[in-house]
């Protein structure tokens, strides 16, 4: 699926971080997004997911058509493994949770309570409901966060799958995945000059 | 939605927290009640009602800050905000686990706690139907709350203070439609419009808090 974006602009809390973000990415591709922290790579990407509202300007793809995964993977931890997953594939309509598990070799942790994974496992099972998801764009912070070199591997070679199978990704990320389809975009270049609208706090707070 | 509400109850039964503390905290209040008014069978029936009431009240919203907080705080109400579930739907699942889970309990042990509180006979039956039809106002009126204190730490004080207001009339009709029985006057305009409150309740809430929590999770 193809995702362009016109002149977006958006803001976190009171304060316009990113202004006029341009790009537009070819179905089966993926789009790297980098810049240091506090760049304003999240609100870039919560706002494409749909979860905040963009100021100014237009994308083409409407929320329905992408799975986000955030920072935080939204796991019980009462729940076991499984439960947790199933839980999310009867949410988005997947009749079975056998895909998703091998591609992140959960099989044997599916009856393990989710408080007793370590943060790496964890990411895997949050990454694991990209599968059971099953939508085409795929908006990612940062995915490779507690991941160990081996699972970074695997994971590079999922969003390849996918690519290959049409869909296409947006990844805020600050390692190399090693993608064969992918372009880089350094939104630092984005970064909002104007500071505040005639608020006079805000601009003495960012003088 | 089934396997949301599925979801929420196995959460509420494993951990423990809402369902065992709101039932163990009315338990707690109810029977403390002729401790401290004394033993008077005439003084306490004359309260019993109001008692049952304000400890089922005070029951539901102590768990009532748990309805949304935790799903925000593990990155979960993002995801059901990006996931085909309508967030209306949503609230609406969360606010009836939320009465599954106190107020149909609460309802339940009312009659049998009001046996403490020397409750006539004929008062039984209907301090169980007046909780049953009104204790669902609480949990939907209550998420509505929650949703707007979502992203709040601590929210819970300003959560009670936004809420309590809005329990009052539930309050006052659910006890009177016992109290005017045990008068041996007719309840059925107090009756109604507690039914009345949660009928609304259902139909407004879940459009309101949604929107609440749209608003903040940006």
């Amino acid at each position: 699926m193809k995702v362009s974006v016109t002149n977006l602009s958006c803001r976190r809390g009171e304060i316009e971080v990113l202004a006029g973000v341009s790009f537009s990415l070819d179905t089966g591709h993926t789009l790297i997004l980098r810049g240091p922290n506090g760049s304003g790579k999240s609100t870039l990407l919560r706002v494409l997911a749909g979860l905040a509202p963009a100021t100014s300007g237009t994308l083409s793809v409407s929320p329905e058509t992408i799975a986000y995964a955030g920072h935080l993977d939204g796991i019980k931890a009462q729940l076991t493994v499984s439960e947790n997953l199933r839980f999310w594939a009867s949410v988005f309509g997947t009749p079975d949770i056998d895909a998703a598990t091998s591609a992140f070799d959960l099989a044997n942790l599916l009856d393990r309570p989710a408080y007793s994974l370590s943060a790496g496992q964890k990411r895997r099972l949050g990454l694991a409901r990209l599968l059971v998801a099953d939508r085409p764009v795929w908006v990612l912070d940062e995915p490779t966060v507690s991941l160990d070199a081996q699972n970074v591997a695997r994971f590079a070679r999922l969003v390849q799958d996918h690519n290959a199978g049409g869909g296409s990704a947006i990844i805020a990320t600050h390692i190399d995945l090693g993608l064969a389809r992918a372009a880089t975009l350094d939104i630092t270049r984005f970064k909002a000059t104007e500071s505040g609208d005639g608020n006079p706090f805000l601009d003495e707070a960012l003088s | 939605m089934i396997a949301l509400l599925k979801r929420d109850l196995k959460l509420a039964l494993r951990s423990g927290g809402g369902f065992g503390l709101s039932l163990a905290f009315f338990l707690i209040v109810v029977m403390f009640v002729p401790f401290g008014v004394g033993p008077n069978s005439a003084t306490l029936a004359l309260i019993a009602p109001g008692i049952l009431w304000v400890g089922a009240l005070l029951a539901s919203l102590l768990s009532l800050d748990r309805v949304f907080q935790l799903d925000f705080e593990d990155g979960t109400l993002d995801l059901m905000a990006t996931s085909p579930l309508p967030l209306e739907g949503v609230v609406a699942i969360k606010a009836l686990t939320h009465w599954l889970t106190t107020g149909l309990p609460l309802s339940l042990a009312a009659p049998v706690l009001g046996a403490l509180l020397s409750l006539p006979n004929d008062a039984f039956l209907w301090m169980f139907v007046s909780l049953l039809i009104g204790t669902p106002a609480l949990s939907f009126l209550g998420a509505f709350g929650a949703a707007i204190t979502v992203g709040l730490k601590r929210g819970g004080l300003l959560l009670s203070l936004l809420v309590l207001p809005l329990y009052i009339p539930s309050l006052i009709f659910g006890a009177q439609s016992v109290t005017l029985i045990m008068e041996g006057l007719d309840n059925a305009t107090a009756f109604a419009l507690s039914a009345a409150i949660s009928l609304l309740s259902f139909a407004i809430v879940p459009f309101a808090a949604a929107y609440a929590i749209k608003v903040n999770i940006r």
